[in-house]
């Protein structure tokens, strides 16, 4: 039976619904992470965990008791916050202690707890500075010993690292997880942030629009997104039209050009249009005969740091296609107007329907770009 | 070669030009006289106001000194108040109903003002209005109500004892301080994450009195003495409810000497002006020492 169970939960804003039927269920100890843009429902869903908003329908279940209707203070539920929340006229000790107190635990068993949960968080020397004496990374996880103290059965962290600078959130949200795997206790993480979300977690709940996209590890969220959201938005994405030539065999062709994906095309006729996606890492330099190819003219080359990105333009004019290659000092970067051939495997083509084919072709895709 | 770089050489690119606009020697053009004319004229217009401002603020108190002091013997006009038992009475009476006043309307406005930017923010402005309304009733309008209301018919007749009438006047009191009160409330509620905060300790286990009392009240002290201070000067000062309701307290008093003791009044006067400064250093040291204790620790 699952720790923390989401069943049919729902929450409306007057006409406006933020979250529809959202089910989940989370083993004890599990990192789950919620990953959606601004708006997707995401923290209403942490709220309602958390108490803090109460659920139109629908029911949570801790450790086989329902606290749906309990009240916040009664639900023994850490949570932290994207702004830290500490109390501004308490030290880092009383704010770790608080909690305690409220629980009537003796002054050497808070004294005890707090000690250890500042050694935890690497800060045992900051006991007795008030938090504007502190960084933000050091209050943030000041924020996270506080709401470990009170061995809460689920912990919550809505957008923890959003406040903080792009090394500290890095290196802060391992030590999250390091601590995670270390007291084992169960965790919701809401993130808009993809690379968080993937680095952090066991699984991820994809949303959108009050929607439940996509639940999956990250591996299978990345590699196997189920809908062209999930697929728009975890990752970077080419998005192409293909014309089908044989559905069955699942041959098609992109400016012209053959290309086979790695199972038959449900939905598609011969000679009907549809969008196929590809990922720019799985796209390789260079023609060979066992995979898909496509040829074009570099059109741009991008620096990325770590990757370079090379845009390629079909000669018909039909459209663009993006890869990826690793950055190294004896990379030789094709120049622009260079006539190059690309290659894939067939199972790279992620053929989307046409909801999620409109979705993928956001402006941000690098279709677009 | 080429010329070489001034920047590399050390060279003042000043130097090969000659000196710019302001560079030693520079002959300042006439646009440069008119600006530098009009700051000058700018400031001694800024002092002139400040001046006109310290004497309008401080010749009466000036008057009101040199009056006080033409009493004879020297001085003696202080002294007869300061050994004169209706002063110390009348002044602790005032402080009394001040202190009174300060603790139930920090009891009032805290927890609406707090319930109020918390839950209903679309009430706030009704708030507001509702916290003005002192300053568009006079005075003894609100007394004459309060005495009319709870008059010896009514089923609360507190205007027919001492006890209910000092009880009335704390009341009113408490109604003229909402303003102060409120406003310095909700600027402090302003400059603190209350949302975050009231979850943050409801998700540790606290109930709404605990969240009060530990996180919101701590962090709105200078708020609250800012408040606190303000009620009491105008409650010390306050002279209309109090001579309505034939309470004891400070103005009246101050009234009362002004009709036989000319120099004692101004001397009173300028006592109580004293008292209403005190409160106002009190404030700034306090908001000084909160600063002061940042700094320090940070150092």
């Amino acid at each position: 039976m699952a720790f923390l169970e989401l069943t049919g939960v729902q929450k409306r804003f007057g006409e406006f619904a933020a979250v529809h039927n959202f089910d989940l269920a989370a083993d004890a100890g599990e990192f789950v992470s919620f990953l959606g843009p601004s708006g997707c429902g995401k923290t209403t869903t942490l709220r309602m965990i958390a108490g803090f908003e109460r659920p139109t329908a629908g029911k949570i279940v801790v450790n086989g008791a329902d606290i749906t209707d309990k009240a916040p203070n009664q639900r023994n539920v850490g949570m932290v916050f994207q702004s830290y929340a500490l109390f501004p006229n308490m030290t880092v000790a009383d704010n770790v202690g608080f909690g305690l107190k409220i629980r009537k635990r003796s002054k050497d068993q808070i004294k005890k707890r707090v000690g250890e949960l500042l050694e935890l968080i690497h800060l045992p020397d900051k006991a007795s500075r008030y938090p504007w004496q502190l960084s933000g990374g050091q209050q943030q996880r000041v924020a996270l010993a506080r709401a470990l103290a009170i061995e809460p059965q689920v912990l919550l962290l809505d957008e923890p690292l959003s406040a903080l600078d792009a090394k500290i959130r890095v290196s802060l949200r391992n030590e999250i997880r390091a601590i995670q795997r270390q007291l084992g206790i169960t965790t919701v993480y809401v993130t808009h942030d993809q690379e968080e979300a993937l680095s952090l977690s066991d699984r991820i709940v994809v949303m959108s629009e009050g929607r439940v996209e996509q639940i999956g590890t990250p591996f299978e969220i990345y590699n196997f997104p189920s809908t062209g959201f999930v697929a728009r938005f975890v990752g970077t994405l080419n998005v192409l039209s293909a014309k089908v030539i044989d559905p069955g065999a699942g041959t098609l062709e992109v400016a012209g050009q053959p290309i086979r994906a790695a199972k038959p095309i449900s939905g598609g006729h011969a000679g009907g249009m549809i969008t196929v996606a590809l990922r720019p890492e799985i796209i390789q330099l260079g023609s060979r005969a066992d995979l898909n190819n496509l040829s074009g003219i570099v059109d741009d080359v991008t620096f990325l740091g770590s990757i370079v990105r090379v845009r390629i333009k079909f000669t018909d004019g039909s459209g663009v296609i993006s890869f990826d290659t690793f950055n190294n000092p004896h990379l030789a970067v094709p120049d622009r107007g260079t006539a190059i051939t690309v290659s894939f495997p067939t199972e790279a083509c992620l053929v989307l329907d046409q909801a999620e084919a409109a979705a993928a072709a956001a402006p941000e895709d690098l279709d677009a770009a | 070669m080429g010329r070489p770089n001034p920047a590399i050489t050390g060279t003042a690119i000043e130097g090969e030009l000659g000196p710019g606009p302001h560079g030693p020697g520079a002959v300042p053009s006439n646009s440069a006289r008119r600006s530098r004319r009009s700051r000058y004229a700018g400031r001694i217009f800024w002092w002139l106001i400040f001046l006109i401002g310290f004497l309008y603020f401080f010749l009466p108190l000036y008057g009101t000194l040199d009056f006080s002091l033409k009493s004879k013997p020297f001085g003696s006009a202080y002294t007869a108040i300061l050994s004169d038992s209706g002063f110390v009475s009348s002044l602790g009476y005032s402080f009394v109903a001040g202190i009174l006043t300060i603790i139930i309307s920090i009891l009032i406005i805290v927890p609406t003002a707090f319930w109020v930017r918390l839950k209903y923010p679309q009430l706030r402005p009704f708030i507001e209005f509702i916290t003005l309304l002192p300053f568009v009733i006079p005075p003894v309008i609100l007394v004459y109500g309060l005495l009319n209301t709870y008059n010896g018919k009514s089923l609360l007749p507190l205007g027919d004892s001492d006890t209910g009438l000092n009880v009335l006047l704390v009341a009113a009191y408490v109604v003229l301080s909402f303003p102060y009160m409120y406003r310095a409330v909700d600027t402090g509620l302003r400059a603190i994450d209350i949302q975050s905060l009231t979850e943050a300790s409801q998700s540790l286990g606290a109930g709404w009195g605990r969240i009060l009392w530990q996180v919101i009240l701590p962090n709105l002290r200078t708020s609250l003495l800012s408040g606190a201070f303000l009620s009491l000067a105008i409650v010390v000062g306050e002279f209309t409810i109090a001579t309505f309701m034939s309470r004891p307290a400070f103005a009246p008093y101050l009234n009362i000497v002004g009709d036989s003791k000319p120099y004692e009044q101004a001397a009173l006067a300028l006592v109580s002006f004293g008292i209403t400064w005190l409160a106002m250093i009190l404030i700034a040291v306090i908001g000084r020492n909160s600063r002061s204790q940042i700094k320090v620790t940070l150092g």
